[in-house]
């Protein structure tokens, strides 16, 4: 992975976070308090404007940067949340070059972060079910998957639906959380779906 | 000078200055900033904010009590935190109102920042 890719990735969730702002807070309003696709367009935005035209030396300096901004712009739980992991990913690759095994370390690392920040754990109704079942399917190989990557992530942010969620806002529906997709999840697919089409093509 | 400063993280502007407000009411010389709402004012909690309010009450003081609403406000506050690299910085988990006038008012009297945590835990922790 090169610094060109990051930034090609950032920007193309961007476009996804603006074309779907409004499918992402429908989201929200259903179980929590409906301004996720506003926080994230919003933040995603400033991401992209932060990093166009600039030179970065590694991939590391570009998460960084991104990271900075997310966690200013973004606002609500997923601004943290998302700060903390790609200020965490930019920390796992410092100084390296970013190949497959590297990835996975930063992935990883990026997990970690949001687990640590969010008090969360797996089956909490919350992004980290599509974090760690990415992870997990990227261990499972020895080479970048794009097409593997965006199955499981589509498959983990589908899988939010009938949980009920022990963390964040939509907590306090208890039983009535059931039925609704978790907005951040379906963020974090978008995340992953276009880390998988960036690396695709590369 | 207070030993004790109070910086208070919600949600809501209007909850956050409305706090400051009355903990200043009673106990006027103790550090109280509020750091409520997004980025733009809205309903939400921002990190900028909350680092401008830490900023502001640095070196009023020894020590600064952080006081927090809803769990987004939480993480926004521990990011703020680890920003600044601080350890006389503590963000703590008790009624955001109750917590704070109780923390005002002993920091008012010169009590020391693990005093009045110790106080904070025995009327709130039960
Ligand atoms: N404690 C937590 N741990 C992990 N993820 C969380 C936590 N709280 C919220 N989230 C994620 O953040 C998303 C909500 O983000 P957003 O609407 O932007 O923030 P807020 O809930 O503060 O309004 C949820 O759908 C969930 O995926
Ligand atoms: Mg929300």
């Amino acid at each position: 992975m090169e610094v060109i890719q990051v930034q090609e990735w950032l920007s193309r969730t961007n476009e996804d976070l603006q074309e779907q702002k409004d499918y992402l807070t429908s989201l929200d309003r259903a179980i929590g308090d409906g301004d996720h696709g506003i926080n994230m367009a919003r933040g995603f935005k400033e991401v992209t404007k932060s990093l166009e035209g600039k030179d970065f030396t590694e991939v590391s300096d570009v998460l960084k940067a991104a990271a900075t901004t997310v966690m200013s712009k973004v606002g609500g739980a997923s601004g943290p949340l998302y700060g903390t992991a790609l200020l965490k990913m930019s920390m796992a690759c410092k100084g390296k070059q970013v190949d497959y095994k590297t990835l996975i370390e930063m992935v990883e690392a990026g997990l970690e972060g949001i687990k640590q920040r969010g008090k969360a754990e797996t089956g909490e109704k919350t992004m980290v079910d599509v974090w760690t079942p990415v992870l997990s399917g990227m261990k499972e190989v020895d080479h970048f998957d794009g097409e593997r990557i965006k199955h499981v992530a589509e498959e983990a942010k589908d899988n939010t639906e009938s949980m009920q969620a022990t963390k964040g806002r939509a907590a306090y529906l208890k039983e009535r959380s059931k039925g609704h997709l978790d907005p951040g999840a379906v963020s974090s697919y978008f995340l992953f779906k276009n880390l998988a089409l960036v690396m695709e093509e590369a | 000078m207070s030993s004790t400063a109070i910086v208070v993280v919600s949600h809501s502007e209007k909850v956050a200055e409305g706090i400051k407000e009355l903990l200043q009411q009673v106990v006027g010389d103790v550090p109280v900033e509020a750091a409520g709402g997004s980025e733009i004012g809205g309903i939400g909690t921002s990190f900028e904010r909350i680092q401008n309010a830490l900023e502001k009450v640095r070196g009023t003081c020894d020590g600064t009590l952080v006081f927090y609403d809803l769990g987004s406000a939480r993480m926004n506050a521990e990011m703020a935190i680890e920003m600044l690299d601080s350890e006389s910085i503590q963000l703590v988990t008790y009624p955001i109102l109750e917590g704070a006038y109780l923390a005002a008012v002993e920091s008012s009297i010169d009590k020391p920042m693990d005093e009045i945590i110790n106080s904070l835990k025995k009327e709130f922790d039960s």
